[in-house]
């Protein structure tokens, strides 16, 4: 069993066996996290460069520890903005930070299809932390994870996803993993918040939160923000959480045994109450914890598979 | 085909006695099971450690714990290669802290196996000893590792392989020596378990 | 038959030209700058023949001639953007795709706004290899905001107007430039695409926008704005031609105007015919990104459609070189666009011609005689007493896209690397060979 690519740029075209290799290497590391040394020496002399031209609070914190518990050197380059007509490319920026031997990139940006662009220019390996609006694939790595653990199973289990289903790279990346992986995925959010075709996914789409959730073992729900309302995707925020705001009540439709994500950062009070989030069913905490592990095993993946002989 | 390159050097009953007999030693160097810990190295060496503390429960009727490791982390060759081993779970639900570990493994060969898992243990806590127990060893040290208790020395060369075959994963219960035979090429069939996840160690 | 006195004879090709319906071999004669005569192969003895210089003689035996090209729609960048194209290089350019005309579009910097601009325009293109013809802006910098001099502008060259790469956004800027330029019987050229809709999109909203994540420019952007500019011109009796037609909609939209008489023609580009918008995910090609965008397959085959029954009037390039630093950035940093006066008549052979969508008279009539009609242009046509502008065809010489094959100072080109099939044999413009292949 191995990775077919020596980058994880998205989960479009990942296959099953890939998908389960990385979530199988990922129970190691977990129980490598709780461990009194929570660090191995694999990575030794690998040198990681997390690039975040977007900023990011978890995802970041969560590739840097990543990368420490396996011993790797890392360096975390936060460029202020990202300029073309003004100052450095991405393109320069990126070859010159690889010129002084850098191994593997971790990248996240607000243009999609920047990782792709990164395999193009350098020859680390690149993983995708975030891109546009496109992909987020350790986002939904850790989400499956933390599904298979409860669940011991993906198959056949239904997963709505709900909230800017537009402007999300975490429903996109979740999207391709849960149906290679054998779930049913069902999306719910305003219909301005639905894109074009979104149904061409091979997904159950819905306007409606009860119907949407109705039956469901997983609901993952999506940040609403606040930029949203004031380019006029939906009227006001108290409609918003009226029609698609997570409350315990709307809950006793899902199965027994149901499971409340979010990828945070949590707008409480929003899309989702107090009472919900801290609920016994919120693995919200655990999605955090297992994010580490997943970014340990992908970059553990990762650091063998070099540029091939031409 | 090609069977005279293939030797024996232990079968089910050899096995067996080593096995005894290495429990029985580890229990008098250490007098008594009450401060031992077994940690095998997966897969195989696992397996003979579980063995032993079987053993051990037998003769000293106490239950020593048995821990499992995946030393494929902690190993110093990990780049080298294009794709990484797919790494199975390493499972120690005890405190190492001020026990006697014995660490096992089937065939100590180069030493490089033990060094990574000495590096593992010591992260876990401090022992007050590790002690090496080997079913095989075969020679050829490239690092200043000896082994405390040995269920048979074979002498190699460089290039034969030692493929050890126990019950709980394989057909059968056998220790066999592949001779290189200078250049020859590989049995077909030696070749094609040399692929196979664990249990040779080159 | 005296033959003596040509400064050429073109001898032999199958002459296509739709204006004078002529389909037969023949021997084309040149003089000072003009055709002069036609005369079917064989009936010229070969005496006379003899008696031309063999230097004079351009054997095109198996080739096809038709009136040059003319492309209603390329942006040469000059003044501005010298870096990625001149006047000189573009019409290189423009030669090698068996242009003899070019109409530049005014969004240079400064924006062809004024006499001036125009007049600098006209002179840096004096001893070029392609006529240039100057369209001018409809309004101020293409702000949209107040009418240009659009007077000045025709009296200094302008044979039409556009604020190309922009929208007229405003209804009321639009009917008045359509009422205003009736005056001097030129077509305004609409680049039509709301900006509310369409603003801050890099690709076709679909399924691969969605897939890619990536912002679109609905098709009902562009048919809105069609629909819009088509009801102006019908009230105030403007002329109106829209440029680069992409969407299902905006086709029928124009077969219809123009089965009411609306004074409205259309041109498509072959990016629009030849591409679709799932290329995008591929590799993030930002050469892919333009607008109108590349859409879907239904497009493409509503543009065949318009092509073949006559809603859309031309093929045009809307040739847009950027420098290659611009283009090597994340995908939706880069600027719009993509050169293509030298692939054009390679894209239409393959993907028009060869799939029997259109004749070479058709397709000639589309990049050569009606652009001519619309604008009011010299050429168009093999006529005798017309300019001597002809492209000499090789129809089948397959050949390969490379990059460092173009003329064009950019190489922002998609098609990079494709195998097409229909070449430029001979660029002729006034009699003078401005371009003839290896």
């Amino acid at each position: 069993m191995k990775l077919y690519s020596r980058h994880l740029l998205g989960l479009e075209g990942v296959t099953e066996e890939e998908i389960t290799l990385i979530l199988d290497t990922t129970e190691t590391f977990r129980e490598i996290i709780e461990r009194p040394i929570k660090k191995v020496p694999t990575l030794r002399g690998i040198t990681v460069l997390n690039l975040f031209y977007e900023p990011s609070t978890r995802t970041r914190i969560s590739f840097e520890l990543a990368e420490k518990r396996l011993s790797a050197d890392s360096i975390s380059f936060t460029p202020a903005t990202s300029s073309v007509k003004k100052g450095e490319t991405l393109k320069d920026t990126v070859r010159n930070i690889e010129a002084m031997k850098i191994d593997m990139v971790v990248v996240r940006h607000s243009s999609s299809g920047v990782p792709y662009f990164l395999t193009q220019c350098v020859n680390s390996n690149i993983i995708n932390a975030g891109d546009g609006t496109h992909e987020h694939p350790t986002q939904a790595l850790l989400d499956m994870f933390t599904i298979r653990r409860k669940y011991k199973k993906l198959k056949g289990l239904r997963v709505v996803m709900v909230g800017d289903i537009k402007h999300s790279r975490v429903v996109r990346s979740n999207i391709w993993g849960l149906k290679t992986m054998g779930a049913s995925v069902a999306l719910c959010g305003p219909s301005t918040l639905l894109p074009f075709e979104v149904e061409r996914f091979g997904v159950d789409v819905y306007s409606d939160l009860d119907k949407a959730i109705d039956g469901a073992d997983v609901v993952n729900i999506m940040r609403i923000q606040l930029e949203r309302q004031q380019a006029g995707m939906f009227p006001s925020q108290r409609e918003y959480t009226n029609l698609f705001g997570i409350t315990k009540e709307r809950l006793s439709l899902l199965n027994k045994n149901y499971t409340i994500m979010h990828p945070g950062p949590m707008n409480r009070g929003v899309e989702i109450t107090n009472e919900v989030a801290d609920s016994d069913s919120s693995v919200i905490l655990e999605q955090v914890t297992n994010g580490q592990a997943v970014r340990m095993a992908v970059l553990y993946l990762l650091s063998g598979k070099k540029e091939e002989e031409e | 085909m090609a069977k005279e390159k293939i030797e024996t050097v232990l079968d089910e009953r050899g096995v067996a006695r080593a096995v005894t007999r290495i429990s029985h030693e580890i229990l008098e160097k250490n007098g008594g099971a009450e401060t031992l810990v077994l940690i095998g190295i997966l897969s195989r060496g696992a397996d003979i450690a579980k063995r032993i503390a079987k053993a051990i429960k037998q003769i000293e009727n106490i239950d020593v714990p048995v821990g499992l490791m995946d030393i494929n982390l902690y190993r110093d060759d990990v780049h080298s290669k294009l794709d990484q081993p797919v790494i199975q779970r390493t499972e120690i639900l005890f405190d190492v802290v001020d026990r006697n570990v014995i660490l096992v493994d089937d065939v100590l060969f180069t030493g490089r196996t033990i060094r990574a898992a000495l590096d593992q243990i010591i992260d876990f806590g401090r022992p007050r000893s590790i002690q090496l127990a080997v079913l095989i060893d075969r020679g050829h040290r490239e690092l200043p590792i000896r082994p405390d208790y040995v269920g048979k020395n074979i002498p190699t060369s460089k290039d034969d392989r030692v493929l050890v075959r126990l019950k709980e994963k394989d057909d059968k219960e056998v220790v066999v020596v592949v001779k290189s035979g200078m250049k020859r090429p590989m049995p077909k069939e030696a070749a094609a378990k040399k692929t196979k996840k664990g249990g040779d160690k080159r | 038959m005296k033959v003596s006195g040509f400064n050429m004879v073109i001898k032999g090709g199958l002459v296509i030209d739709p204006a004078i319906g002529f389909g037969n071999e023949a021997d084309l004669f040149i003089k000072d700058g003009k055709i002069t005569k036609i005369v079917k192969s064989g009936e010229i003895s070969q005496r006379d023949i003899a008696a031309i210089p063999t230097e004079s003689i351009i054997p095109a035996e198996g080739k096809l001639i038709a009136p040059g090209f003319i492309d209603m729609h390329v942006h040469l960048r000059e003044p501005g953007r010298e870096d990625e194209e001149t006047i000189m290089t573009g019409c290189q350019a423009a030669a090698a795709g068996g242009y003899t005309s070019v109409c530049c579009m005014p969004n240079t910097n400064p924006a062809i706004d004024n006499q001036e601009t125009v007049k600098f325009v006209l002179s840096r293109a004096e001893h070029s290899d392609a006529r240039v013809f100057v369209i001018g802006a409809i309004t101020k910098a293409l702000k949209g905001e107040e009418l240009s001099e659009i007077g000045d502008l025709v009296k200094a060259g302008a044979v039409a107007i556009s604020d190309d790469g922009n929208f007229v956004q405003n209804p009321e800027i639009m009917r008045r430039a359509l009422e205003y330029a009736r005056m001097f019987d030129i077509p305004i050229i609409s680049h039509a695409e709301d900006k509310f809709l369409c603003d801050g999109g890099v690709m076709n909203e679909s399924f691969e926008s969605t897939r890619l994540g990536l912002k679109g420019r609905p098709a009902v952007g562009e048919e809105i704005a069609v629909l819009r500019d088509i009801k102006l011109c019908d009230f105030t009796g403007g002329r109106l031609h829209i440029a680069h037609v992409s969407t299902v909609g905006a086709v029928k939209a124009i077969r219809q105007a123009k089965s009411e008489g609306v004074n409205v023609t259309a041109e498509a580009c072959p990016h629009h015919f030849s591409l679709t918008d799932d290329e995008i995910g591929k590799e993030f090609n930002t050469n892919l990104r333009v607008n109108p965008p590349i859409r879907t397959q239904k497009d493409v085959e509503a543009i065949i459609e318009g092509l073949i029954d006559g809603t859309i009037d031309c093929i045009s390039s809307d040739h847009a070189p950027h420098a290659e630093e611009e283009k090597d950035v994340e995908f939706d940093q880069a600027p719009p666009g993509m050169i293509g006066l030298e692939t054009t008549l390679g894209l239409v052979k393959m993907n028009l011609i060869d799939k029997g969508y259109l004749s070479w008279a058709d397709a000639i009539t589309k990049m050569s005689f009606n652009p001519a009609r619309i604008l009011k242009l010299p050429g168009g046509t093999l006529e005798i007493g017309s300019p001597a502008d002809i492209t000499i065809i090789d129809a089948e010489r397959k050949w390969t896209v490379r990059k460092d094959n173009f003329h064009s100072k950019s190489k922002n080109s998609p098609f990079i690397g494709w195998k097409l099939s229909g070449r430029v044999d001979c660029t002729i413009l006034g009699g003078r060979i401005v371009y003839k292949s290896k």
